[in-house]
């Protein structure tokens, strides 16, 4: 099948398909960090966690409309004042939501998976009340849209280059967080033994809250994130939810690591495959992969080593 | 089950029966002015359809709930618009228009439900609704056990043809044929990549345009690829067309998907000035979210535009933005709707009668002469006669028309040596 290509279109297609794979990779871990702190920390499953990604989105989408009318000097460094806003906003939800819903069900937690998903079907509803049903267009600023001519062949896009920035900055944080931080520390410790943490002095409830918090405020950068690459819509959360489901329970459902290197191992498979096959016949060999390796290793790719 | 329904209906049947031919006698008394104004609803309605001396009902159903719903409130705000102005004009046969409005909920069975409950609970003289070939597959057995009407207004894969409905869009062969003809002898265009969601629509239109190019226009294709719909990252088949260099990108992708293929498309460097792009599936509607930067220079084949020069067309975009805000866009799907009421209305007063029979019967042969699209005709196979028209897709999100068949397209759902 190379056969009819130059050596040098041929490697510079193998760099720039590297680069899609490792945009990829990115994307994936960034939908996956709020999802693997939720579900992998707390044991919650939040089918609303999209939802909590697209409000990033829509406060995107209001604050380029904002610096667009207001501030039309400062609007080429708007997407990070909107990306703080985004996380602000989606924490302070998710903690309102942990404390008026999810905290009545940690003990049952197959029922948190109808009580979020009941809640990202009214999201999804309010968002088509307040924006309307219609997707939106979020404004860039000029110096995210385009790409680097590395060489006469070889471009890589720019915004997929900043998605890898934020990623990886947005990890080391996620990991110092929780492996170097008092903060991290109490969250593992509730994890792994409730009552014991709270005979310690450890406020159980309000470090469920910060945790929930923290997962949703990611999820939120995320969708803010995600307007440069994708669509922001009343429904669009949907759209990420099973890939970001699927990398956190491959990935060995209490392991940091584990999720990273799942993200890894899916998109390498993914783009490598959409390359040499067709888009949807690499989903499924993907999917079925997955379902296999999962069915020898239940625990996911990574597991905590567990007394039983 | 069918005999059970046969042995319910004769005694309301025969009431109504008796009724019209007692208002017979009283009919034949009236001034001969007052009988053309509103004909005695005994004598236009013999079916049992939810017709009075001064309302007739008709059923508007849409997605207002739902994936589609992004797509669909175009679509209903049309038909209320084309309904307001009829009855703003008199109605249909002296009797207002009624509508009755229900969510399908971007849910199949939904719209079967709600159709069923239309025509049973309702009965509705026609309704205007459905988008997705799925909904209108969902509710054709509903309309079709029921005798009801619909009106159809996207355009869509072809390959069906019932009594019961209408189909107001363009069938695939003659959205497709006539801008890829247009794009081999304009530009030259010789090789072509297909991109499509994963689904019946794409799949069937990408076939008749495989048949196209390499029987008609002696082109290849030299690749085609399909995705899960809602799928969101493109950066290797982007690469892929990097490496095969298409004369042009041919693409019917859908929904969110559409958006991040567009924007991901930019972002790659591949510049839509230099790269023929040509699209089945982006009207201004879609350009509202993909962001009129990320795609301008893109061409998109419809049978309508926005922007079109014609008085009929001016008056209905003025009309449209009147009733629903000046920032609405305006995109193919939409002005098809807007037909079907008036289609509807054109072969109720041909035929004299609400009975769905008869307007069915009255309908081939139609012309609508103040379409926004221009005139349109219907053909005895229900679709419409049309132009197709190429456009490029301008920063602004409005589309400037480069390219018009001189002749109005028949309509041809069952194309021979496409299939």
């Amino acid at each position: 099948m190379f056969g009819d290509y130059s050596l040098t279109d041929l490697s510079s297609i193998f760099v720039m398909q590297g680069f899609a794979g490792l945009i990829l990779f990115s994307v994936y871990t960034l939908m996956a960090l709020g999802l693997a702190i939720i579900f992998g920390q707390m044991g919650v499953i939040n089918m609303a966690h999209g939802e909590f990604m697209i409000l990033g989105a829509y406060v995107t989408y209001l604050c380029s409309g904002f610096f667009q009318t207001h501030l039309p000097a400062l609007f080429p460094a708007y997407f990070f004042v909107a990306m703080a806003l985004a996380f602000v906003a989606s924490g302070a939800l998710g903690m309102l939501v942990e404390w008026a819903l999810i905290r009545h069900l940690y003990k049952r937690p197959l029922d948190t998976l109808l009580a979020t998903w009941g809640l990202s079907l009214i999201l999804q509803q309010t968002y088509r009340t307040v924006f309307g049903a219609r997707e939106v267009g979020v404004e860039l600023p000029s110096w995210l849209i385009g790409s680097v001519q590395v060489t006469d062949s070889i471009e890589i896009p720019i915004n997929g280059m900043f998605v890898m920035a934020i990623t990886t900055l947005i990890t080391l944080g996620v990991a110092l967080l929780m492996y170097r931080s008092r903060f991290g520390a109490q969250v593992r410790a509730v994890v792994q033994n409730r009552p014991m943490a709270g005979a310690v002095g450890i406020d159980t409830e309000k470090v469920d809250r910060l945790t929930f918090g923290l997962g949703c405020g990611i999820a939120g950068i995320a969708g803010s994130a995600f307007t440069m690459v994708g669509s922001t819509g009343p429904t669009s959360g949907q759209l990420y939810i099973v890939d970001t489901f699927l990398i956190v329970v491959f990935g060995g459902a209490a392991s940091l690591l584990g999720t990273i290197a799942s993200a890894f191992s899916i998109s390498q498979t993914q783009s490598t495959l959409e390359f040499f096959l067709s888009g949807s016949t690499a989903k499924v060999i993907t999917l079925l992969a997955v379902v296999g390796i999962l069915m020898l290793r239940p625990q996911g790719l990574f597991t905590l080593k567990v007394r039983r | 089950m069918a005999e059970d329904q046969g042995n319910g209906l004769p005694s309301a049947l025969r009431r109504r029966l008796l009724m019209g031919l007692a208002g017979l006698p009283a009919m034949a008394l009236m001034p001969r002015t007052s009988f053309a104004a509103a004909p005695a609803t005994a004598a236009v309605n013999t079916t049992g359809l939810a017709v009075t001396d001064t309302e007739v009902t008709v059923g508007v159903l849409h997605s207002l709930t739902g994936t589609m719903a992004i797509s669909e409130t175009g679509a209903q705000q049309a038909e209320k618009l084309a309904i307001s102005q009829i009855n703003d004009a008199g109605g249909v046969l002296g009797r207002k228009i009624k509508i009755v409005q229900e969510d399908g909920a971007s849910d199949w069975p939904t719209f079967a439900e709600k159709a069923k409950k239309l025509l049973v609970n309702d009965h509705c003289a026609a309704v205007m609704g459905c988008w997705t070939s799925a909904s209108r597959k969902a509710v054709l057995p509903v309309f079709e056990q029921y005798n009801g009407l619909l009106y159809y207004p996207t355009f869509y894969e072809g390959l069906e043809q019932s009594k019961n409905v209408f189909y107001t869009g363009q069938e695939a062969t003659q959205q497709i044929l006539a801008s890829l003809d247009w794009i081999h002898k304009e530009k030259g265009a010789k090789t072509f990549f297909f991109i499509g969601s994963d689904y019946i629509w794409p799949r069937t239109s990408n076939k008749i345009a495989r048949k196209h190019v390499e029987n008609v226009l002696k082109g290849t294709v030299v690749g085609e690829e399909y995705f899960p719909l809602g799928h969101t990252q493109f950066n290797s088949v982007i690469n892929k067309l990097k490496l095969k260099k298409p004369d042009v990108i041919f693409t019917d992708v859908v929904g969110g998907s559409n958006v991040a293929f567009y924007k991901q498309l930019k972002a790659a460097g591949i510049d839509l000035s230099k790269q023929l792009l040509l699209t089945i599936s982006v009207t201004e509607d879609e350009i509202d979210g993909i962001g009129g930067d990320n795609i301008a220079g893109a061409y998109s084949c419809m049978k309508y535009f926005q922007s079109l020069k014609n008085p009929n067309n001016e008056k209905f975009v003025a009309a449209f933005h009147k009733m629903w805000g000046d920032k609405t866009v305006i995109g193919d799907v939409t002005q098809a709707a807007y037909l079907g009421p008036f289609l509807w209305k054109m072969a109720v007063e041909k035929a004299g009668s609400f009975d769905v029979d008869k307007v069915v019967a009255a309908s081939p042969g139609l012309e609508f002469k103040e379409a926004p699209e221009g005139y349109v005709r219907i053909d005895p196979n229900h679709h419409l006669w049309s132009k197709t028209r190429v456009a490029k897709a301008l920063p602004n999100g409005q589309f400037e028309v480069v390219y018009e068949s001189p002749e109005l397209i028949k309509p041809d759902p069952f194309p021979k040596g496409y299939q």
